[in-house]
């Protein structure tokens, strides 16, 4: 045993290790704000994507680190879009990044109440629950119709420009820049969250609950709070989508969309955050360029897809890059050792 | 494909960004056609699909000097996707014309689009009567909900059904079938029993039935979306109501065309008010069914008029404009056009943008071995009933 002044410090400089940037992370990013300038005919997709990357993250929150499988996911992304819309709608909210907001905590309440839920049972119980949430809240907004249009979906919504500077305009440019900032800022909320003591303490419940209790982790304290905020997470991705559309129907809470999020997710890979946002962008993509060529099937080519990544094993695919990789890790050590005797240097 | 989009950026840049597009669009007429290929509402697509690949093929793809050319996009029975598709279609491959559109939402979420870009919406499928008030560019060749529900009020009331049971899809052209049918038809004295809504998705009809059974109606008046009616139809047998004397009424949709052939014997009898039956007398309608059939091998069903129709309301249109493909010639000479379709003699109401049609009374027989809904009765040029009754 390492005495404790070390143990904590060695801990905290593995911490610190994993929440460091990689370059190819950066990389990431870099191309995902260059597309604003560089795709301009684009910027209708890859508002989809940003919107569904992010609803897609938010499932890897719950999935990939607490290990909790979900098949109702839409019903947060669907409060979330219809909170939106209709703030917008009756104008109790005309400015849309405050209505994100609001829709995003909208989300996190019912994430927080229906949390309880799924701390019961098994995976199965859960997808059942899940399910049943999501398929509640469809079947209430088709009540509402005098409030939420019913199956004609909510008409009439304008939304107004983003800080009152920004016009959402028909080809999408506003829209891209505004999803791809929220999606940004969000996704450096979630890679401080999962890096961080509480990030760590969600893997080892989703490794073994029992034992986690057992060394003094709150495992149900653990799943209501990572429950919620991905929640809130869905909610504005939902939000998003009522945003740049203008409009918000009952297909938002669909057993359909919640269970091509988890196809997302498992085409991206769970576990490493990046997964929900690389999935979105393989999805939407073969989905546009496969529809149309062949408007008919291509579900089966997607299908297709999901058979290869599962025989041939992600493992497999992730080691075809591996020599970008080394490459990053090259550079991703120089920079250590230099961070290493920079900070040896100042002890001295 | 990252190439493609960037050589694309770069020749845009050079070029200057919008000018590529328009010399182009000069000799061609582009249809953006966005329906659902798959999804919930995958066989309404696959009609429409049907129909305006027909047309296209009698045809040609040359009309007014000008080449049309139909860009399919699939929608997955999603709303959201629908727009996005609109606007992709609009923007970045200047089509003159969109047309599609399964269901309501999906017409409805694009009508802002059509206002602003100035494009035709020409509606091949969806029925609420709302749609085309919410553009003054959209024009319907479909049909409307209430046309048929209205109608076939007016028969049930005419032919001694006094007691009706209501039986609708818990969904907003459910409500719009309910409610035109119970008001017209207490308006000729008859009365509603009981109005029963069954959950749209996935629904069993059998505990419904029960209670319409025990009402002791002289009818059950039924709408279900198209692809619903084979296990009503079913369930219907199976409950024995077709031998206790009870009629089965409502719109067509229960006994659409496409399904018909394999609802099985419970299904004869049944009377519906609509605008197209495969079994529709005309020559025109002959060719139509044979040609179809020899290219689809699959029947015509009431969707695929819409497709069929809503292409030659477009050709008619560009030659009536003499090849000018801008939204406001395009609606003005859509506007009042009048043809004979394979349904019949046709019309575009010039006040409201939509169809009128003649709404026939058919009843299921047995022709050939086969299930035909059989017209004996027509009504002439129906206009929408709910925005017939707004203006008064």
């Amino acid at each position: 045993m390492l005495p404790p002044p070390i143990a904590i410090r060695v801990a905290t400089e593995w911490l610190a290790a994993r929440a460091r940037w990689q370059p190819l992370e950066v990389g990431f990013w870099i191309v995902a704000f260059a597309a604003i300038w560089l795709f301009p005919d684009r910027h209708l997709i890859l508002t989809e994507i940003a919107w569904l990357g992010l609803f897609a993250l938010s499932l890897d929150l719950i999935l990939g680190y607490a290990g909790i499988i979900s098949l109702g996911h839409a019903a947060f992304f669907g409060l979330g879009a219809y909170t939106a819309a209709l703030l917008a709608k009756y104008e109790i909210i005309n400015e849309p990044v405050l209505a994100l907001l609001v829709a995003g905590l909208a989300a996190m309440a019912l994430g927080f109440v229906t949390s309880f839920l799924v701390l019961r049972g098994s995976d199965l119980t859960r997808l059942m629950v899940t399910l049943g949430v999501a398929l509640l809240l469809r079947e209430l907004a088709n009540r509402l119709g005098w409030l939420t249009g019913g199956a004609d979906g909510l008409q009439g919504v304008s939304i107004k420009p983003v800080l009152g500077m920004f016009r959402f305009d028909m080809f999408g440019h506003t829209g891209y820049a505004y999803s791809l900032i929220v999606l940004f800022i969000l996704f450096l909320i979630a890679r401080r969250l999962v890096n961080s003591p509480f990030g760590l303490s969600l893997l080892s419940v989703k490794g073994n609950p029992l034992r986690a209790s057992a060394i003094g982790i709150s495992v149900d304290g653990r799943l209501i709070a990572i429950y919620t905020v991905a929640a809130g997470f869905a909610g504005i991705a939902g939000a998003l989508l009522a945003q740049t559309t203008s409009f918000a129907s009952l297909e938002v809470f669909s057993f359909d969309r919640s269970a091509d999020l988890l196809l997302v997710l498992i085409i991206g890979g769970a576990g490493y955050l990046y997964g929900g946002l690389i999935g979105a962008i393989i999805f939407k993509f073969m989905q546009d360029y496969l529809s149309a060529l062949t408007p008919q099937y291509w579900p089966f080519w997607i299908g297709l897809v999901l058979v290869v990544i599962v025989m041939v094993g992600r493992d497999r695919i992730t080691s075809w890059t591996a020599p970008f990789r080394r490459i990053a890790s090259h550079l991703n050590w120089r920079a250590l050792a230099r961070h290493v005797a920079a900070s040896s240097s100042e002890r001295r | 494909m990252m190439f493609k989009y960037t050589t694309g950026a770069i020749a845009a840049l050079a070029i200057g960004t919008f000018a590529a597009g328009g010399a182009f669009a000069q000799d061609t007429v582009k249809i953006g056609l966005i329906i659902s290929m798959t999804g919930q509402q995958a066989s309404t697509g696959k009609q429409v699909k049907a129909g305006v690949d027909l047309y296209m093929k009698e045809h040609g793809d040359m009309v007014a000097g000008k080449k049309i050319q139909v860009i399919l996009r699939d929608s997955g029975s999603v709303p959201d996707n629908t727009k996005r598709l609109a606007q992709e279609l609009i923007v970045n491959d200047k089509v003159n014309v969109i047309a599609g559109f399964e269901i309501t939402p999906a017409a409805l979420v694009v009508a802002p689009l059509a206002t602003e870009a100035k494009v035709v919406e020409v509606v091949m499928a969806a029925g609420t009567s709302i749609i085309t008030e919410k553009s003054p560019y959209i024009v319907r060749t479909s049909f409307t909900v209430p046309q048929s529900c209205v109608i076939i009020a007016d028969w049930a009331a005419k032919n001694k059904i006094k007691k009706v049971v209501t039986i609708v899809s818990d969904y907003a052209p459910g409500f719009d079938a309910e409610k035109s049918f119970t008001e017209r038809f207490k308006a000729a004295g008859g009365t509603v029993a009981e109005a029963i809504r069954v959950p749209l998705a996935n629904p069993d009809f059998s505990p419904f039935l029960q209670r319409a059974a025990d009402a002791k109606p002289d009818a059950i008046f039924i709408f279900v979306p198209s692809g619903q009616g084979g296990s009503f139809m079913k369930q219907f047998a199976e409950r024995g109501l077709d031998k206790a004397g009870i009629k089965l009424i409502g719109p067509g949709d229960v006994t659409d065309d496409d399904l018909l052939p394999g609802m099985g014997d419970a299904a004869i009898g049944t009377v519906t008010a609509h605008f197209y039956s495969a079994d529709h007398n005309s020559a025109m309608n002959k060719a139509y069914v044979a040609a179809f059939e020899k290219a689809n091998h699959f029947r015509p069903g009431f969707m695929s008029v819409g497709g069929y129709d809503g292409m030659n309301l477009i050709y008619s249109a560009l030659k009536k404009t003499g090849g000018k493909a801008d939204g406001d010639s395009l609606i003005a000479a859509m506007k009042g056009m009048k043809w004979e379709s394979p349904r019949g003699p046709i019309s575009i109401d010039p006040d409201t943008r939509d169809i009128i049609q003649n709404i026939y009374i058919r009843k299921v027989e047995k022709k050939n071995g086969q299930l035909y809904n059989v017209e004996f009765e027509t009504f002439k040029d129906v206009k929408d009933p709910v925005k017939a009754a707004m203006k008064k």
